[in-house]
């Protein structure tokens, strides 16, 4: 019965992202008729070198950008909830997408008038973005890792997450205050969330990065189970609890980081695709959650890639997309917290 | 008092907490001992230490001093994976398991048995269901644990340790939350998984009349911070019941087998 739940949520997500990466292909600034996007995609060409352009080196990389965004969230998202033992948690509202922003708003606002255009391909430029972002989500899990060992509750772990965000967005415009006009600029573009920032030269060490910690995360699908029981039934089931928990949050760190780096923070998919997960599939089971999460996840940023591009009058910011999305289901969840199996 | 059944062994043992600096000692002196096939009550007035003492004796908070061996090899020298084959646990805790169906739960028991992703063969899932059989809660075998009662999901949690197939099974407080049908049901299973299926069974309970009524045998952790062991009907003859709790005004009753005021 099980089964068959989870191959027809499987089933019907995959069938939902190959739409969705059709619509990426076929909705843009500019009209391109599908028989020729389909002769590019198949490597005949278009004839028309801008459209080859705008397909082979625009449209595809931001798919595969998009895709790999949501699902990396989406799993740091699972990944902190599990942990923490908290169904709120998300990589943006603990404030590890803040912490891996402050470090990119360093090094774009610090370095960024001398670094050159900031997505211009300069190696050296996204290299020192990336190595940010990665220094700032792990400072922010340090500090929750240390808070939770003090602090017990729940509630109290997200407002600490929230106060983390508070005071990181403060640094920033500390920052801001004294940073040159470009590196200003860059950051603000940055801040709006955008899954077009990675170029196809950057393609491999951003989906790269990703898909290795994704990996990582199945292969934490047995100790993540025993988590569900809390640490100390985790411990009696042979799982070394303090080493587990520094694994997934070395995963959630590299995942998030990453896709801050490149796309900018992005809210509200780490939080939400979990618990769409989970309620399609009617299980906290991780062996099938973790595939159903990054699947979903990889939807949802993919829907909003669509919304972002369907406005003839230019791109919606990504962010201004994904609460819309977001805050419904959040708002369903703590709604119908009493009848949904999974809080009880 | 040792003999070829016993499993579980404590040396000189002192337990307690750490504050930063400070020690607190709680309990000192144990030399305990549990034997295959027996049921053991831990009992204690609150704050007397037993939360305290099963957390040292499932190897969750270090002792203060003593070791603890379990077939005569030291359980602070195992690795975790090899203490989780010996002693399976059943606590108050609260977990997040709501949408695994009893079945998935039981079947995390079998996490040390399984390899590294977890999967559960045949002989696996024949285990699974020979325990949710044993702890009587095979009929909900497909519903979810958030769909059960208290006392089910007592028995799903007994069958979760069941299917880890260890010879020692301790249990914190596992009737706390209960109404007194499923309290005495929980104890009777525990009683017979000691006695027929040769389990060390230790579990800390308030319900004193159960546990004398049921256990074979009791630590009584005493106001004076001694623990006396002893078989059940010994200990209450010997007058050690009264030693349990600082209250003057209430004393135990050897014939209704609970305490009187």
């Amino acid at each position: 019965m099980t089964s068959r739940r989870f191959n027809i949520t499987i089933v019907a997500l995959t069938l939902l992202l190959v739409l969705l990466m059709l619509a990426c292909l076929v909705f843009g600034s500019v009209d391109i008729p599908f028989g020729k996007i389909v002769d590019i995609v198949t490597g005949k060409g278009s004839g028309n070198k801008a459209w080859d352009i705008i397909i082979l080196q625009s449209r595809i990389p931001m798919i595969v950008t998009a895709a790999l965004a949501g699902a990396a969230l989406s799993i740091s998202g699972l990944l902190l909830q599990t942990t923490f033992n908290n169904p709120l948690a998300g990589p943006s509202i603990l404030g590890v997408s803040s912490g891996a922003g402050l470090g990119v708003a360093i090094v774009i606002l610090a370095l960024g008038g001398t670094l050159g255009g900031l997505w211009s391909g300069n190696v050296g430029s996204y290299m020192a973005i990336l190595v940010g972002a990665l220094l700032g989500a792990g400072v922010v899990l340090a500090v929750l890792i240390a808070f939770s060992a003090i602090v017990r509750s729940n509630t109290m772990l997200l407002i600490i997450g929230i106060l983390v965000s508070y005071l990181t967005s403060s640094i920033v415009q500390l920052l801001n205050s004294v940073a040159t006009e470009e590196g200003v600029h860059n950051y603000v573009a940055w801040g709006f969330g955008n899954f077009s920032g990675v170029s196809v030269a950057q393609m491999p060490v951003y989906a790269g990065i990703i898909i290795l910690a994704l990996i990582g995360s199945a292969l934490m699908i047995k100790p993540l189970n025993a988590l569900l029981l809390g640490a100390r039934y985790a411990r009696n089931l042979g799982i070394n609890v303090s080493r587990t928990r520094n694994i997934l949050l070395l995963i959630t760190g590299v995942l998030t980081a990453v896709v801050t780096a490149f796309c900018g923070p992005i809210g509200f998919i780490g939080l939400v695709v979990p618990h769409i997960a989970r309620m399609s599939l009617g299980t906290s089971n991780h062996s099938r959650l973790v595939p159903a999460t990054i699947l979903a996840g990889a939807d949802i940023a993919l829907l909003c890639a669509v919304a972002s591009v369907s406005n003839p009058h230019g791109i919606i910011p990504i962010n201004a997309i994904t609460p819309v999305i977001g805050v419904p289901i959040i708002l369903y969840i703590i709604i119908n917290r009493r009848r949904i199996q999974y809080f009880n | 008092m040792n003999n070829d059944n016993t499993v579980y062994t404590t040396h000189d043992l002192a337990v307690g907490y750490r504050n930063g600096k400070t020690v607190v000692t709680l309990l000192q002196g144990l030399n305990l001992s549990l034997e295959k096939g027996k049921l053991v009550a831990l009992l204690g007035q609150n704050g007397a230490g037993k939360s305290t003492l099963l957390r040292a004796l499932t190897c969750d908070e270090r002792p203060i001093s003593g070791t603890i061996k379990v077939n005569g090899r030291s359980l602070a020298d195992m690795s975790q994976k090899d203490r989780s084959r010996l002693i399976g646990l059943v606590s108050t805790e609260r977990i997040q398991a709501g949408a695994l169906t009893v079945t998935e739960l039981v079947g995390l028991g079998r996490q040390p048995h399984t390899g590294f992703l977890g999967r559960l063969d045949d002989e696996d899932h024949e285990i699974v269901r020979q325990s949710m059989e044993d702890a009587g809660i095979i009929g909900k075998a497909n519903e979810y644990m958030a769909s059960l009662s208290d006392g089910e999901r007592q028995k799903a949690m007994i069958a979760r340790a069941l299917a880890q197939q260890t010879p020692i099974i301790i249990l914190d407080e596992p009737t706390a939350f209960l109404d007194v049908a499923s309290r005495i049901e929980t104890m009777r299973l525990l009683q017979t998984l000691a006695h027929e299926r040769g389990k060390a069974v230790l579990l800390s309970s308030h319900d004193i009349s159960q546990s004398l009524m049921l256990a074979d045998e009791l630590w009584l952790i005493t106001t004076d911070r001694q623990v006396i062991t002893g078989s059940t009907d010994e200990l209450v003859a010997s007058g050690a019941m009264d030693r349990l709790f600082d209250n003057r005004s209430i004393h135990f009753n050897n014939q209704i087998l609970d305490y009187s005021f």
